[in-house]
């Protein structure tokens, strides 16, 4: 058969151990507007990490962390006016809320997005939507990953109508790159990966983020 | 991992990427701007929508090339095109084309009477329709990376969409609890692929994003068929033959993601105008119904 890269027994918890403060005190909220979401929580249960979804300003407040998970970010926008969440998240990443950013995700936190859209501005890059071409131009590609990145092997990594960086600001982190692109960055309590680390077998994406949690959190 | 998976899960990631959001007919790229501003997931260019083709009648074929290329430069989102149910030309063509997903879709008049396209060897992603588990795993079987439950399109009448919907889940639920020798028989029964058969037997769920089509007017309907356990619906004549398409659609986005709020619900349904005026597909011939076309 082939699925067995998406599919794992539920619950199933990676070797890797999180501290107890993780565990039971952090909430971990994913934002649940449009995109890729479940898929998102599905590896968080795998390591063993509950998340809740977070759809309102109300939900916002309860976690101590958020997920941007991949989707359309035009439409993510348009869903976060009518309850003004997009101000909620910009103030709240601000006052240090740590995130994960996937695809659509990294294009919602960027400085400047081309074609112009709305943006959080928390993580200074620029970035171009779509700059890879359309569907069939979708990829599963190797990435290169700089002495910095102190992960596991992240493996082969999913592209789906990816965004390009095209500007990375000082005091952001590049982890990993596709070619010249930097793919997966860094800067203090923020992630964000371009690809899709929720569509393949591996948590090491997520546990980074953990870490960078457990960071931010001392 | 081989070729052809790694294929697949590029069909199937970029149906993931669309869960939860609303994918919206459009016959123009001023539409499809609409759409894209209201907050649509993405859009399905065509030359008619449903509605229009149950009226005028005629051969309902591929949208013209210059109109889909008209809507792709229009916007951001991924743009979907139909093609005849068996026309390997058509969905070449809308590969070539660099569409995002093909929709091999019963609202237009049916290419061939036997078989659908083999979707294995494109590139570019396929969309079906299906009434049924059996069907959905048909079309799997043939590389469908997304289902959609058919509805009866054009009608405005959610009843169908409710009756496929309903039909889809309770042939994941059977698998559930037969026994494992009992597969064999119950795919023969359903004419589905044993080895899906005994995916979904496994796993309790379809293997590629199971999204609602057909008939859906109102915030309501895309609150219904979420409910029922879609993961996201097409809105093909509701929006743009109802009074006020911009309200409308802003309001059936906005209720794919509330749709277990009733309260917002509440919020989010007033003020729209008037729905699609539609049809009761209980009155239509079994001509007279798309949902019947391909099997």
């Amino acid at each position: 058969m082939f699925f067995g890269w998406r599919v794992q027994a539920p619950d199933q918890k990676a070797g890797f151990e999180f501290p107890k403060m993780l565990k039971d005190q952090h909430v971990i909220g994913v934002l649940a507007l449009q995109g890729a979401f479940e898929a998102h929580r599905g590896v968080f249960r795998r390591l063993g990490v509950s998340s809740v979804l977070v759809r309102t300003a109300n939900e916002l407040e309860a976690v101590d962390a958020l997920l941007l998970p991949g989707g359309e970010s035009s439409a993510m926008l348009r869903l976060m006016e009518p309850q003004e969440l997009f101000v909620r998240i910009r103030k709240r990443i601000d006052s240090g809320l740590p995130v994960l950013a996937t695809c659509a995700g990294v294009i919602l936190l960027a400085k400047k997005v081309t074609p112009h859209q709305q943006s959080l501005g928390a993580l200074d890059v620029d970035i171009e939507r779509n700059a890879y071409g359309r569907q069939v131009f979708s990829s599963v590609e190797a990435l290169h990953f700089s002495p910095q990145y102190q992960g596991d092997n992240a493996g082969e990594a999913v592209f789906i109508r990816a965004p390009r960086v095209t500007r990375v600001g000082e005091g952001v982190e590049t982890l990993a790159w596709r070619g010249d692109d930097p793919v997966l960055l860094r800067s203090p309590g923020i992630l964000a990966a371009t690809f899709h680390p929720e569509l393949g077998k591996g948590t090491v994406i997520h546990e980074l983020f953990l870490r960078e949690i457990e960071r931010q959190g001392r | 991992m081989q070729n052809h998976d790694k294929k697949f899960q590029i069909k199937v990631g970029l149906a993931e990427m669309l869960k939860g959001g609303v994918i919206m007919d459009v016959t123009t790229a001023d539409q499809a701007k609409i759409a894209e501003d209201a907050g649509a997931a993405a859009v399905m260019a065509l030359e008619r929508v449903p509605a229009d083709i149950r009226v005028q009648g005629g051969v309902a074929r591929m949208a013209a090339l210059e109109k889909i290329q008209e809507i792709q430069e229009t916007v951001q989102i991924p743009v979907m095109a139909k093609c005849r149910i068996g026309h390997i030309a058509e969905a070449r063509m809308l590969q070539a084309l660099e569409v995002d997903f093909v929709d091999e879709s019963e609202v237009l008049t049916p290419a061939d009477d036997e078989n659908h396209v083999n979707k294995h060897g494109f590139d570019v992603p396929f969309v079906c329709g299906c009434r049924n588990l059996g069907e959905a795993l048909r079309r799997i079987g043939e590389g469908a990376a997304m289902i959609r439950t058919k509805g009866e399109a054009g009608s405005g009448d959610i009843v169908e969409g409710v009756r496929h919907m309903r039909a889809v889940q309770r042939g994941i639920r059977t698998l559930g609890i037969l026994d494992q020798h009992e597969l064999m028989a119950y795919a023969k029964e359903i004419q589905a692929p044993y080895e899906w058969v005994c995916w979904v037997a496994e796993h309790g769920r379809l293997p590629v994003p199971n999204f609602a089509a057909g008939g859906i007017a109102t915030p309501a309907d895309a609150a219904l068929v979420m409910e029922l356990g879609a993961e996201s619906v097409f809105v093909g004549s509701g929006i743009f033959k109802a009074n006020d398409p911009d309200r409308r659609a802003k309001a059936i986005v906005q209720a794919v993601t509330h749709w277990q709020d009733p309260s917002k619900l509440l919020e989010i349904s007033k003020g729209l105008g008037e729905a699609m005026s539609g049809l009761d597909s209980g009155k239509l011939t079994t001509e007279e119904m798309l949902s019947r076309r391909g099997w």
